[in-house]
C-alpha cells in the first residue's frame, strides 16, 4: 500500500512572520525525500504541518487520494521518529513498539507478537522488557524506528533522527533507516541540516531557504549542477566569480572577470553560456599551478587537506580557495595561476 | 575520612537544631503532664489527655471536618491545577508571563487577607452555605501548591512523547491520561500531600470561614485552650503531628520508589 505525498502552495506564519512561502513537494510512492537546510529554512515546520501538529495558513497536504489538511494528527496515520526519540519514558521497551497497535485496537497477543517481530529486525528483541532509561542513545533510535514502522503507515517522517547520535553511530544508522525504508518500500519524508546525511539516504533531496525549497532534484544533480547561488554554496562551490563574455569562437567563449582576469571556455563542456554568467568552483575545481592559462594569483595561507593543499588566494576578481598538488607544496607569496577543472566547476545565472 | 568540622560552625548547627527541636519536645512533655494546666517539664506521667481527646465531642467533629475540608479541598485545587500547571508549561511560550504567577497570589496576600477577601466574595457574596465556602476557600488557598509542584514535575517532562503518541493514533484527551499523568505521577502525590497539609493546618483562612456548628480542628484547638488551657492541648498538636509526620513518610517511601523507577 504505497501512496505518494503531495504538498501543495503551502505557507505558514508563526504570529506575523511568514517562516512558509507558498511551498509545493510530492514524494511517489516508495520515494525518500529529504528536506535539507540550515535551521530557520521551514524544513521542520513542513514537517510539522504533515504531522498534523501545526495548521498552514494556506495550503493543502495530500497522502495518496485522502486530504489530509484538516485532520488532527491522530487520524493521519502517520510514522513520526523524532530528534530526541521521544519514547514513552515509563513503557518498557515492548509496550513502546505496541503502542500504536494497541491505538488501533489489536488485541494483546497479535500485537505482542507483531512488536516483537519488528524488535528482531531491529536487533533489540533481548531488551523488549528494558525501560528507555536502560538504553544508549543508538538503542532508543531503534525502538523509535520499530515504533513508527510497526503500525505499517502509507508515510513515515523523520525529524534529524541522527542529529543525537555520534558520528560511527549516524552513519550505521542512516544505512540502517535506508535498508528498512526500501524493504517496507514506505514513502518518506526526511529532515536534515547534515548534507552528507541527505545525500547518503535520499532518492531526492530539498534544498530550502527562507522558507521556500530552491531546487528539489536527485543528490547526483544537486552536487554537479546546482541551479542557483545559493544551492552551489550550500553543496560546496565555494568560489562564485562573475564573468562577461567578451568573444566567441565557435564553441570557445572567452570571459573576463572584474580586474581584468580571463578565461576561455568550452560550450561543449559546460552547455550553452549567457553574455553575463557566474562561474561556481570548489576549491577542487581551480587548480594552483606555477604557470600557464588560468587566474592570475597571489597564494595565501597555506593548509593540509589529506589528499592535497589548499590555498587562500588573492587575485583581482577577489579572495579564491583553490586546491593544489601535493607533490608541489607552494610557499606563501609565490604569483601562481587557478586553471578552472571542468567537473568541479559548473556555469550560473547571474540573477539567481 | 570524615570531613572535619569547625568547632563554631558545629555549634551554630547544633543551635540551630536546638531551636526547631525544642518547642517539639516541650509539647510532648507537656501533653504527657499529670496536672490540670500545661506546665513544662511534665509533672508525673499520664495518656489521660490523649484519651480525652476522643472524650471532648468537639475535637471529634472537627477533626472529620477538617479531614473532609482538606481531602475534598485538595482534588477540588487538583482538578483546577493540573490543567492549568499543564498549559502553563506546554504553552509556555505563547501565553504571558503573568499568567503563572497569578496562580501563586494566595500565597503571596498575607492570608488574613486572603481569608477575609474569601469571606466578602464567597460566603458574603455568592451566599454559599459554610461547609462548601470551606472547601473552595481551601481549595483556593491551596491551589498554589498543585500548580507549582505539578508545573515543575511537567517542566522536565518532553512534549514530544505527547507528540509521538498523536502520531500513533491516541486522540489528546486519552494521551493526557495515559501518557502524560503517569509520567507526573510523582508531582501529582507530592502536590496532594502538600496541599493536604497546608489545608489541615491552616487557621487564618479557616477563621473568616467557619460559622455556627461548623468548625476545623486548629480553631477548636484554639478555643479549647482560651477555655480550658489544659495539657489536652498539647496532646492533639502531638496526634496532628504524628498525622503530618506519618504523611511525610509515606510520601518518601511511595516517592523514593517511583524515582528509582523513572
Amino acid at each position: 500500500m504505497t501512496v505518494s505525498l503531495t504538498i501543495e502552495n503551502l505557507s505558514a506564519h508563526y504570529g506575523t512572520t511568514q517562516v512558509l512561502k507558498d511551498l509545493s513537494l510530492s514524494v511517489a510512492a516508495g520515494e525518500l525525500v529529504s528536506l535539507l537546510g540550515s535551521s530557520g529554512c521551514g524544513k521542520t515546520t513542513t514537517l510539522r504541518i504533515v504531522a498534523g501538529f501545526l495548521q498552514p495558513t494556506t495550503g493543502t497536504v495530500r497522502l495518496g487520494d485522502r486530504d489530509l489538511t484538516t485532520l488532527p494528527a491522530h487520524a493521519r496515520d502517520i510514522g513520526l521518529v523524532f530528534q530526541n526519540y521521544a519514547l514513552f519514558p515509563h513503557l518498557s521497551v515492548l509496550d513502546n513498539v505496541a503502542f500504536g497497535l494497541k491505538q488501533r485496537d489489536i488485541g494483546k497477543p497479535e500485537r505482542v507478537r507483531r512488536a516483537i517481530a519488528m524488535l528482531e529486525r531491529v536487533g533489540l528483541a533481548p531488551l523488549s522488557d528494558r525501560l528507555p532509561s536502560a538504553l544508549s542513545g543508538g538503542q532508543k533510535q531503534r525502538v523509535a524506528l520499530a515504533r513508527a514502522l510497526v503500525i505499517e503507515p502509507p508515510l513515515l517522517m523523520f525529524d534529524e533522527p541522527l542529529s543525537n547520535l555520534d558520528a560511527k553511530l549516524r552513519i550505521d544508522m542512516r544505512v540502517e533507516i535506508r535498508q528498512l525504508q526500501r524493504a517496507n518500500g514506505t514513502t518518506s519524508l526526511y529532515v536534515t541540516h547534515d548534507q552528507e546525511e541527505a545525500f547518503s539516504i535520499s532518492d531526492r533531496v530539498a534544498i530550502m531557504n527562507a522558507g521556500r525549497i530552491l531546487q528539489l532534484d536527485t543528490p547526483e544533480v544537486l552536487y554537479r549542477r546546482p541551479a542557483n547561488a545559493f544551492v552551489a554554496r550550500f553543496v560546496g562551490f565555494e568560489n562564485l566569480i562573475r564573468m562577461k563574455v567578451t568573444g566567441r569562437e565557435g564553441a570557445m567563449i572567452t570571459a573576463e572577470a572584474a580586474g581584468g582576469t580571463r578565461l576561455h571556455l568550452s560550450q561543449d563542456v559546460f552547455g550553452p553560456i549567457k553574455d553575463e554568467f557566474v562561474l561556481a568552483a570548489r576549491a577542487d575545481g581551480l587548480s594552483v599551478r606555477r604557470d600557464g592559462e588560468g587566474i592570475p594569483a597571489t597564494l595565501g595561507t597555506r593548509t593540509y587537506l589529506g589528499r592535497a593543499y589548499q590555498y587562500k588566494c588573492e587575485t583581482a576578481a577577489g579572495e579564491i580557495t583553490a586546491n593544489g598538488a601535493l607533490s608541489d607544496p607552494l610557499e606563501t607569496g609565490t604569483r601562481a595561476v587557478l586553471t578552472p577543472v571542468a567537473e568541479q566547476c559548473c556555469i550560473l545565472d547571474p540573477e539567481d | 575520612m570524615p570531613t572535619r568540622v569547625h568547632p563554631v560552625l558545629g555549634a551554630f548547627a547544633a543551635l540551630v537544631f536546638l531551636f526547631l527541636l525544642a518547642p517539639l519536645v516541650i509539647i510532648v512533655g507537656a501533653s504527657l503532664s499529670d496536672t490540670t494546666f500545661l506546665t513544662f517539664p511534665p509533672q508525673g506521667l499520664t495518656l489521660r489527655w490523649f484519651s480525652n481527646i476522643f472524650h471532648v465531642e468537639a475535637f471529634r467533629r472537627t477533626a472529620i471536618t477538617s479531614l473532609q475540608v482538606a481531602f475534598l479541598g485538595t482534588a477540588l485545587s487538583l482538578l483546577i491545577g493540573i490543567p492549568a500547571a499543564y498549559a502553563l508549561n506546554r504553552y509556555r511560550v505563547e501565553l504571558p508571563r503573568w499568567l503563572s504567577t497569578l496562580f501563586v497570589l494566595p500565597i503571596l496576600v498575607p492570608e488574613i487577607v486572603f481569608g477575609f477577601s474569601l469571606l466578602k466574595s464567597i460566603t458574603i457574596g455568592l451566599g454559599l452555605p459554610v461547609y462548601p465556602s470551606l472547601i473552595l476557600g481551601h481549595a483556593l488557598l491551596v491551589l498554589p501548591y498543585s500548580v507549582r509542584v505539578v508545573g515543575a514535575s511537567l517542566a522536565s517532562f518532553d512534549f514530544s512523547v505527547e507528540e509521538a503518541a498523536r502520531s500513533l493514533g491516541c486522540p489528546p484527551v486519552k494521551t493526557f491520561m495515559t501518557v502524560v499523568l503517569p509520567n507526573i505521577r510523582a508531582g501529582v502525590i507530592a502536590a496532594f500531600i502538600l496541599a493536604f497539609i497546608t489545608s489541615i493546618n491552616d487557621v487564618s483562612v479557616s477563621v473568616f470561614l467557619t460559622g455556627p456548628g461548623i468548625s476545623t480542628l486548629p480553631i477548636q484547638i484554639l478555643a479549647h485552650m482560651e477555655q480550658f488551657f489544659d495539657p489536652t492541648i498539647a496532646s492533639v498538636s502531638v496526634l496532628l503531628m504524628l498525622v503530618t509526620v506519618g504523611v511525610m513518610a509515606v510520601v518518601e517511601a511511595t516517592l523514593g520508589l517511583t524515582f528509582l523507577t523513572k
